[in-house]
C-alpha cells in the first residue's frame, strides 16, 4: 500500500495549485496569488470561526505560496492555533508552517512554547515527536531556556519510545549548538554515551551526532565513547551483509552509522588501551580489505556506500598518522581511485590525498602519483575535479619536484577556468618562492605568471617579487635583465610594466653596461609603455624616471624633456602632475650628492609573513591553509639558507601593510627614516618639499590603519606577548631584550640607517653618523596605529661593564605620540674604550590602556668607530707581520650565508668602516682592509683579510689588532655578515 | 551538518526548500536561484560534489546533488558530512518518496508538499540525520497517513470547497 494515497488531499488546494500552474505569465501568477491571499485573509479575519480542516487547507496554500518565493506576513496566529488542536493532521500542519515560516526571534515563540510543553507531556509519541521537531527546527534561545532541562530526561528515560529518543537526541544537539550554556550534560553524560550501545540502530544514528558534537567541545568528559564506538564499529564491520536487516544498504551493513562512528573517532587521538587499539586497527584493515573484494552488486549505490566507509576510514588513518603500514595501504588504495571511471571517486581520492601528502609517512608514496595527478589537471572534464588536482599538486610539492609542478601549473593556467585562476596564481607564486633554490628561477616563474595570467596576478604577488629582488642582492642583475627582455614584447601586461619600472628604476644600472640595454634604451622601452598604462602605473614610472636621472646622468636631459612636456606637467591627474613638477624641479636644482641621497637604493624590506600566503588563506577560508604550512615555510626557509633573511625566510616577509604602495615609496622616504620638519640633516629641505607635497601621503594613510591584521607580522610575535597580555600582566620593569634583538643588531653592523624594529604598533627607524670616537644616532618612533600612545618613555642603559666603556646621553622624547605620527630622539654616544656588548633600549608606552614594554639592542658596535686607513701593499704586510702574536689574531672559517658576489662583499666591507685596500693581496679574490678604532682611551689598529672559496662556498676571515679583545669581537660580528 | 535541502526542477522552479539555518525569505530565494545556476550548468557524468555558492558560505560548504529526470535534489552540507554518505542519503530519500507515492513524479511533490516535508522530517531533523533505514521511515509515514485517514473519515463533511 502506498503511504500516500493520491486524490484524498484537499480539493481546494489542488485546484489552487492547478490554477497557478496554468498561469501563462508571471503577471497572471502574481494576480492569482494575490487573489488567493486576499481570500485567505478575509477568511481568517471573518466573523465565522473556521473549522480545523479549513484552517489546515489555508495554511497549506500559504506554504505553497511561500515556496514560490512570496512573502507571507499573516497566518502565523492561525498556525499557532492549530498546534493546540487534538487532531493529528491539524497539529501537524501547524507545526509544519511554524518550522518553515517562523524564525527564532518571533514574538509568537511564547505561545508556541506553551503548545510544545503540552505536547511533550502528552505521552503520545507522535505528538512528542512533532514538538521535538519543532524545537529542533526553530532552536531559539527562549526554547532552550524552556526545554533544555526537560529533553535530556526524555532522552535517557527507560520508557521512552525509540522514535522519541531519536528526536530527543537531535533536538538536544540543536539546543546545545544554539545555547551551549543552557544545556548542562553533567549527570547525563555517561547515560548519553551509553546510547552508543542501544539496541535500536536508529537511536545510535541520532545519538552519535549528539555525542560527536559534545565530544568536540568536551573531549575529556566524553572520552569513554572511544571504546564504545570501536566495539560498535567492529560489530558492524564484521557482520554479514544480512545481519543488520533494514540497516543494510545495497549489501553494505549500516554505512551511514559506520561513517559517523569513524568521524567520532577522529575527535580523539589513537586509543591508549592496547586491546581497543588492536580491535580498531583490525576494523580498519577489514575495511581496506573489503574495498578490494569484488562488488556484491553492480549498482552504483553499492560501491558508493562501501567507499563512503572506506574514505572515512582513510581519514581516520590520516588523522592518527601513526600507522605507517595503514597509511601506505591507504595511499595505494587512493592511487587506484585516481584512475577510476567514477568521477566522484577520482574527486574524493584527490581530496583525501591532499591530507595524506602532509604526513611524513606517506608523503613519498603520494609523490609517486604525480604523473596521474598532472594528467588529471590536463584532462578532467569537471572543473571541481581539476581544482582538487591543483590542490593536490600544491600539497605534494617539495624541493624535489617543485620545478616540474610549477611548470605544469603554469602551463595549465593558460587554459584554466576563470573561476580558479586567481587561486592558481597565488599557489604558483607561493611554491615558486618557497622552493626557490636559485632566485633567478623564482624571478622567471613570476614573470611568466604575469605574462600568462596578468589579469589574475594580484598586487600581493608583484609586490612580493619586488620585495624579494630588493632583499636579495644576488638576483638583482638577473631580474633587471629578465624584465628588460620581457618588456620587449609588443604587448605586455600592465603588471609587467609595474615590475619592470620598479626594477629598472632600482637596478637598471646593473645591465646598463651592455649597449643593447643602455640607459637610454631602457628608458625608451619603459616610456613606450607609458601611454597605455593606468594612472598608478604612470606614477610609478615617473618615479622610475627620476631614479634614472640619478643612476644615469646622461639620460637627464631626455627625461627632463619628457617631464616638461604638457602631457606630464599639465596632466589633469593631480598626482601625475605633482610628480612631474616636483621631479623636474628636483632634477634641476639638487646637486648630484643630494640627488644620490634622496634617490638612494631601497633598503631591504622587513621580514614578515608573505602577504600572498595571507591572501590565499583569506580566499580559502580559515583552516584551509594550516598553520603547519606557515611553519613548514619557515623550516624550508632555513634549509634555504637565506642568510641575512635568517630563519624566517620564505613564507615570511614584508606583508601587505608594509608593502610599498608604488606611488609612495619608491623614493625610500618611508624606510630610510622619514625626516620630519624638525630633522636637522642636510637633506631635510628637500624632503620637506616632498612631505608637504604629499608624496608620502600613501605611506601615512597606511600607517593610520588600525592594527587589526592579526596574521600581519611574525616579527611582532616576539613582542606579541606584551601586545596581547592584559595590562596588569605586563611588568613595569624593563622587559628582557627581544629574542631577535641580536639578529636585528647584526643587520646594522655594516650599515648606519634603516628600520631597526617593526611590529603592528610601532616602527623604529634609525639614522646614525660617527666621527672619531663620537657618534650621534637619530631614532624615529612611528606610531602605526590610529590611536595615540601615551606615557611613551625610552631609556638607554649600558649593562655591566659597558657602563665604563660607553658614555651614552639621550634626550627625552615627548610622552605622547599621536596616531600616525612620528617622534624623533637624539642619542649621543662616546666611546671610552673598546667594548663587546650593545646598549639596551627599553621602550614603554600605553596603547589603548595596555602597557607595552619592549627592549632592543641599540646597534652600536665597535666597528662604528673605525677610521679607514689607506696603505700600500708593502705597509700592509709589514704591519700584518707586526701583529703576529697568537692572541692578536682571531680567525673563523664559515659557510657562506649569501651568494658570493664580489660587489656585495665590497659594499659590506666598506660599510664596516675600514678602508678596502685594492691590489694588496696577491690573490685578487681576497679582500684586505685596514682601519683604526678610535676610542677615548686609545687607538686600536686593525687589519682584516677575507678569503672566499667559491667552490666550497666558504670563507676564511682573519683579523689582527693591537688589542686581542677587539680582534675577537670584530671576528664574531663579521662572521654573521657574509 | 546539513545546511539546506533543496529540490527544484530543470527550469529552476523550487519544489521543496528546507533550510536548517536561518536566512531571510529573500536570501533563501536567492540561494535557491544561485544553487540552481551552479548545478544546472554542469554536464551529466561529472562528479556530484561542488563548492557551495557564496550566499550559503562558499567553499566552507559543499553542494551534493543528484539529478533525477526532471528534478534536482541538492543537499548543502558542511565539512563534517561524508560526501558519499550524503549521496546515499539522497538516494534513500528518493526511494522512500518513490515507495510512498508509487512512482513518484514532480507533480506528487507539488500537490503533496506537506507529505514530502513530513517524510523528510522522518529522515533529517535540525540539520542532522535522524534515520536512514528506509522501511522505518516508510512505516512512520504510513502511520501518519492512517491517522489522517481516520480523522478525515470522521471530520470531513461534504462541502463547497474553495
Amino acid at each position: 500500500m502506498p503511504a500516500v494515497s493520491k486524490g484524498d488531499g484537499m480539493r481546494g488546494l489542488a485546484v489552487f495549485i492547478s490554477d497557478i500552474r496554468n498561469c501563462k505569465s508571471k503577471e497572471a501568477e502574481i494576480k492569482r496569488i494575490n487573489k488567493e491571499l486576499a481570500n485567505i485573509r478575509s477568511k481568517f479575519k471573518g466573523d465565522k470561526a473556521l473549522d480545523g480542516y479549513s484552517k489546515k487547507k489555508y495554511v497549506c496554500k500559504l506554504l505553497f505560496i511561500f515556496l514560490l518565493g512570496h512573502d507571507i506576513d499573516f497566518g502565523h496566529m492561525e498556525a499557532v492555533n492549530l498546534l493546540s488542536s487534538n487532531k493529528y493532521t491539524e497539529k501537524q500542519i501547524g507545526y509544519l508552517f511554524i518550522s518553515v515560516l517562523v524564525n527564532s526571534n518571533s514574538e509568537l515563540i511564547r505561545l508556541i512554547n506553551n503548545a510544545i510543553k503540552n505536547d511533550l507531556s502528552s505521552r503520545n509519541p507522535t505528538f512528542m515527536c512533532l514538538a521535538l521537531h519543532c524545537i529542533a527546527n526553530v532552536g531559539s534561545r527562549e526554547m532552550a531556556e524552556a526545554f533544555a532541562g526537560e529533553i535530556p530526561r526524555i532522552l535517557v528515560a527507560g520508557d521512552t519510545m525509540d522514535s522519541v529518543k531519536q528526536s530527543a537526541a537531535l533536538c538536544l544537539l540543536r539546543l546545545y549548538k544554539t545555547s551551549p550554556d543552557l544545556v548542562l550534560m553533567g549527570e547525563w553524560t555517561s547515560r548519553v554515551v551509553h546510547l552508543l550501545n542501544d539496541q535500536h540502530m536508529g537511536v545510535v544514528t541520532a545519538a552519535i551526532s549528539l555525542i560527536t558534537c559534545l565530544s568536540q567541545k568536551n573531549p575529556d568528559e566524553f572520552k569513554t565513547c572511544v571504546s564504545l564506538a570501536v566495539s560498535r564499529l567492529s560489530r558492524i564491520v564484521s557482520s554479514a551483509s544480512t545481519d543488520l536487516q533494514d540497516y543494510t544498504y545495497y549489501f553494505v551493513p549500516a554505512p551511514w552509522l559506520s561513517c559517523k562512528l569513524l568521524r567520532l573517532l577522529q575527535c580523539y587521538p589513537p586509543p591508549e588501551d592496547g586491546a581497543v587499539k588492536g580491535r580498531l586497527v583490525e576494523c580498519l584493515e577489514t575495511i581496506l580489505n573489503k574495498a578490494q573484494e569484488p562488488p556484491k552488486s553492480k549498482k552504483v549505490q553499492h560501491s558508493n556506500a562501501k567507499n563512503a566507509i572506506l574514505f572515512e576510514a582513510i581519514s581516520l588513518i590520516i588523522h592518527y598518522d601513526s600507522e605507517p603500514n595503514l597509511l601506505v595501504r591507504a595511499c595505494n588504495q587512493l592511487g587506484q581511485f585516481l584512475q577510476h571511471r567514477e568521477t566522484n571517486l577520482r574527486y574524493l581520492a584527490l581530496e583525501s590525498m591532499c591530507t595524506l601528502a602532509s604526513s611524513e609517512f606517506s608523503h613519498e608514496a603520494v609523490k609517486t602519483h604525480i604523473e596521474t595527478v598532472i594528467n588529471a589537471l590536463k584532462t578532467e572534464r569537471d572543473v571541481s575535479v581539476r581544482q582538487r588536482a591543483a590542490d593536490l599538486l600544491y600539497a605534494m610539492c617539495d624541493r624535489s619536484n617543485a620545478k616540474q609542478i610549477v611548470a605544469e601549473m603554469l602551463s595549465y593556467l593558460e587554459t584554466a577556468d576563470y573561476s580558479i585562476r586567481e587561486e592558481m596564481v597565488l599557489k604558483v607564486a607561493i611554491l615558486a618562492e618557497k622552493y626557490a633554490v636559485d632566485y633567478s628561477w623564482y624571478v622567471d616563474t613570476i614573470l611568466n605568471l604575469i605574462r600568462i595570467a596578468g589579469d589574475y596576478v594580484s598586487e600581493e604577488v608583484w609586490y612580493r617579487v619586488i620585495q624579494i629582488v630588493i632583499n636579495r642582492d644576488d638576483v638583482q642583475g638577473y631580474a633587471a635583465k629578465t624584465v628588460f627582455e620581457a618588456l620587449q614584447a609588443p604587448a605586455c601586461h600592465e603588471n609587467m610594466v609595474k615590475v619592470g619600472g620598479y626594477i629598472l628604476g632600482e637596478f637598471g644600472n646593473l645591465i646598463a653596461g651592455d649597449p643593447r640595454s643602455s640607459p637610454l634604451v631602457q628608458f625608451n622601452l619603459l616610456h613606450s609603455k607609458f601611454h597605455l598604462c593606468s594612472v598608478p602605473t604612470r606614477a610609478l614610472l615617473l618615479s622610475a624616471y627620476i631614479k634614472f636621472i640619478n643612476l644615469f646622468p646622461e639620460t637627464k636631459s631626455t627625461i627632463q624633456e619628457v617631464l616638461r612636456s604638457d602631457s606630464q606637467i599639465r596632466n589633469s591627474d593631480v598626482e601625475l602632475q605633482q610628480r612631474a613638477v616636483e621631479y623636474l624641479k628636483l632634477s634641476s636644482i639638487a646637486s648630484t650628492d643630494v640627488l644620490a641621497t634622496v634617490l638612494e637604493e631601497m633598503p631591504p624590506f622587513p621580514e614578515r609573513e608573505s602577504s600572498i600566503l595571507a591572501k590565499l588563506k583569506k580566499k580559502k577560508g580559515p583552516g584551509a591553509v594550516s598553520v603547519n604550512e606557515l611553519e613548514e615555510g619557515k623550516r624550508e626557509g632555513e634549509l634555504n639558507g637565506g642568510g641575512e633573511r635568517g630563519g624566517d625566510n620564505s613564507g615570511i616577509a614584508a606583508s601587505n601593510a608594509s608593502t610599498p604602495s608604488p606611488s609612495a615609496d619608491l623614493l625610500g622616504l618611508r624606510t630610510v627614516p622619514p625626516v620630519t620638519a624638525a630633522a636637522p640633516s642636510a637633506g631635510s629641505l628637500l624632503v620637506d618639499v616632498f612631505s608637504e607635497a604629499g608624496v608620502n601621503d600613501d605611506g601615512f594613510l597606511r600607517d593610520l590603519e588600525p592594527p587589526t591584521e592579526s596574521s600581519d607580522s611574525l616579527l611582532a610575535e616576539g613582542s606579541g606577548d606584551s601586545d596581547s597580555a592584559p595590562p596588569s600582566a605586563v611588568s613595569e620593569d624593563p622587559a628582557p631584550p627581544l629574542p631577535e634583538s641580536n639578529e636585528l643588531l647584526n643587520k646594522f653592523v655594516c650599515k648606519n640607517n634603516g628600520v631597526l624594529f617593526e611590529n603592528q604598533l610601532l616602527q623604529i627607524g634609525i639614522k646614525s653618523e660617527y666621527r672619531q670616537n663620537l657618534g650621534r644616532m637619530y631614532l624615529f618612533y612611528g606610531n602605526k596605529t590610529s590611536v595615540q600612545f601615551v606615557t611613551f618613555t625610552t631609556t638607554v642603559t649600558c649593562p655591566g661593564e659597558l657602563q665604563s666603556q660607553l658614555n651614552v646621553q639621550t634626550k627625552t622624547v615627548e610622552p605622547l605620540i599621536e596616531g600616525g605620527a612620528q617622534v624623533q630622539q637624539v642619542i649621543n654616544i662616546e666611546c671610552l674604550t673598546d667594548f663587546l656588548d650593545a646598549p639596551l633600549l627599553n621602550i614603554k608606552f600605553r596603547y589603548g590602556g595596555a602597557l607595552q614594554n619592549l627592549t632592543l639592542k641599540l646597534p652600536v658596535t665597535i666597528n662604528k668607530f673605525f677610521q679607514p686607513t689607506e696603505m700600500a701593499s708593502h705597509d700592509f704586510f709589514q704591519r700584518w707581520k707586526q701583529l703576529s702574536q697568537p692572541q692578536q689574531e682571531a680567525q673563523k672559517i664559515f659557510k657562506a650565508n649569501h651568494a658570493m658576489d664580489t660587489e656585495v662583499l665590497k659594499a659590506k666591507l666598506l660599510g664596516l668602516g675600514m678602508a678596502l685596500l685594492e691590489n694588496v693581496d696577491p690573490n685578487p679574490e681576497n679582500f684586505v682592509c685596514a682601519g683604526v678604532i678610535q676610542t677615548k682611551a686609545q687607538q686600536v689598529g686593525s687589519l682584516l683579510r677575507l678569503e672566499p672559496n667559491a667552490q666550497a662556498q666558504m670563507y676564511r676571515l682573519t683579523l689582527r689588532s693591537s688589542k686581542d679583545t677587539v680582534s675577537q669581537r670584530l671576528c664574531e660580528l663579521l662572521a654573521e655578515q657574509f | 551538518m546539513i545546511k539546506a535541502i533543496l529540490i527544484f526542477n530543470n527550469h529552476g522552479k523550487p519544489r521543496l526548500s528546507k533550510f536548517y539555518e536561518h536566512y531571510t525569505e529573500d536570501t533563501e530565494q536567492q540561494i535557491i536561484r544561485e544553487t540552481f545556476h551552479l548545478v544546472s550548468k554542469r554536464d551529466e557524468n561529472v562528479c556530484n560534489f561542488l563548492e557551495g555558492g557564496l550566499l550559503i558560505g562558499g567553499s566552507e560548504n559543499k553542494l551534493i546533488y543528484r539529478h533525477y529526470a526532471t528534478l534536482y535534489f541538492v543537499f548543502c552540507v558542511d565539512s563534517s558530512e561524508s560526501e558519499l554518505g550524503i549521496l546515499d542519503l539522497i538516494q534513500v530519500f528518493v526511494e522512500t518518496l518513490d515507495k510512498c507515492f508509487e512512482n513518484v513524479c514532480e507533480l506528487d511533490l507539488i500537490f503533496h508538499m506537506d507529505k514530502v516535508h513530513n517524510i523528510l522530517a522522518e529522515m533529517v531533523m535540525g540539520g542532522m540525520v535522524l534515520e536512514t533505514n528506509m522501511s522505518e521511515i516508510i512505516t512512520q509515514a504510513e502511520a501518519q497517513t492512517k491517522m489522517e485517514k481516520s480523522e478525515t473519515f470522521i471530520f470531513q463533511c461534504p462541502r463547497q470547497d474553495r
